[in-house]
């Protein structure tokens, strides 16, 4: 999180694509770190990982180092998603267009995991385990408030990192999930007659213990 | 040099001898407004200007300045149809809505290319081909999914995290614009699950036959 760091590591990688690969050889080297379930425990109060000084991890390095941590949680956030969809469509609670607006939109979560999933692979990560979740779903305005909830959430945990990512074809990548992600949250606000942009003309960004902390009520081990 | 970037969109990230193409690329649209697009400024205050000053080399005023003529564009169509689109109801709200946010984008990408040094671009004058509604939101809808498509190119080659920022927070207002949109036109709001990154040459080609 060292932000005056930021502009020096994106300046070396991308003006040199080898030295954006040792990067790479190097990051990927000591991935094995994620135990995110185990930080996340449904009702388990440890909170040695997510201490706050020095060295302790917190955020996305909670996932893996640099941008194999960021991959990785932007995994489970895509497996949430995934699966979020999947139960609302199983829930039988919406018909027509709405319903295969759900399809679409879980689909293309689905193709976001399988992507994510690839590149920490490439990257010689260790992919985050997929999170057991459940989610609330009581009748078809809920789950669609939800569902726009966890859009925008997802829209600014992607912003909230695109500064922190090191490799340019990880940054491509996270970019071209990101835009999707809010064209998801304006559909879904739109559905509901919200604002499109909620924040105005600047989309906020969110961080990842902020995220974390949201999504922590669905998962469940 | 740039055909290997335009070979490997999703790399062009590892380009930094961009100055030059910034100004001849800019040129095409511009008319050589942009003469100064990638001049810096001498000196100039706070930290942020300075670090900016450390990487003159890095052309992320020559991108803001792509950007903001993007957003000139966008601007400009809304604005216009506001008594040209022959909307009304909850079209007409988007209209509104969307207009005011192009405008606030050119707004911050002017005071950010003063900040880092650089001279905004002028303002194009344009010409957008429509009758009605309809022709309205297909340019429409095409300006914005391009927008999306500009600003993810681009903002891999962004060297200043700031810049970065501003550009991701930019970018997700236009994909939320293009959602809404397609919505009115009764498409989907999210065709594909990655968008595409175009390559600024390409993006300066869809649009250059609506700038005078």
């Amino acid at each position: 999180m060292a932000v005056a760091d930021k502009p020096n590591a994106l300046e070396r990688v991308a003006s040199d694509p080898v030295s954006r690969r040792k990067l790479l050889a190097v990051t990927g080297g000591s991935s094995a770190l994620a135990a995110f379930l185990a930080a996340c425990g449904s009702d388990d109060g440890d909170t040695t990982t997510m201490a706050t000084d020095g060295g302790a991890k917190t955020g996305t390095e909670q996932f893996g180092k640099g941008d194999v941590g960021i991959l990785n949680y932007a995994l489970t956030l895509e497996y949430l998603e995934t699966a979020f969809y999947a139960d609302v469509v199983k829930s039988g609670l919406f018909k027509g267009s709405d319903l295969e607006t759900i399809r679409k939109f879980g689909s293309e979560e689905a193709e976001h995991v399988t992507a994510l999933t690839g590149f920490v692979k490439q990257m010689g990560g260790k992919p985050a385990p997929k999170p057991k979740t459940e989610f609330p779903l009581e009748n078809a305005k809920s789950v669609l408030e939800l569902a726009a909830t966890v859009e925008n959430l997802g829209a600014a945990a992607y912003l909230g990192q695109a500064a922190n990512i090191k490799g340019a074809s990880v940054l491509s990548a996270a970019l071209s999930i990101h835009s999707v992600e809010g064209r998801h949250a304006a559909a879904l606000n739109t559905l509901l007659g919200k604002p499109i942009t909620p924040d105005g003309a600047f989309a906020k960004p969110a961080g990842a213990d902020e995220v974390l902390k949201s999504v922590e009520p669905f998962i469940v081990g | 040099m740039s055909d290997q970037i335009l070979a490997q969109p999703e790399l062009a990230g590892v380009s930094i001898d961009s100055d030059s193409e910034d100004i001849s690329r800019s040129e095409v649209i511009l008319k050589g407004a942009l003469a100064a697009g990638a001049v810096y400024g001498a000196l100039a205050v706070g930290p942020f200007v300075g670090r900016a000053l450390a990487m003159s080399e890095s052309g992320d005023v020559g991108i803001l300045n792509f950007a903001l003529t993007l957003e000139y564009l966008e601007a400009a169509f809304y604005k216009e149809a506001k008594t040209r689109a022959k909307a009304s109801g909850e079209l007409k709200s988007l209209i509104d809505l969307v207009g005011r946010d192009e405008e606030e984008h050119v707004g911050a990408l002017t005071e950010t290319i003063k900040k880092l040094g650089g001279k905004p671009v002028a303002k194009p004058k344009f010409d957008f081909p429509y009758n009605d509604t309809a022709g309205f939101l297909a340019l429409a809808q095409t300006f914005e999914d391009t927008g999306v498509s500009a600003y993810n190119g681009a903002a891999p080659q962004i060297k200043a995290a700031e810049v970065l920022e501003a550009a991701g927070s930019i970018v997700q207002v236009e994909a939320r614009h293009a959602a809404a949109i397609r919505l009115q036109n009764g498409d989907e709001p999210s065709p594909v699950a990655f968008d595409p990154a175009l390559p600024k040459a390409k993006v300066l080609k869809a649009v250059e036959p609506f700038i005078q």
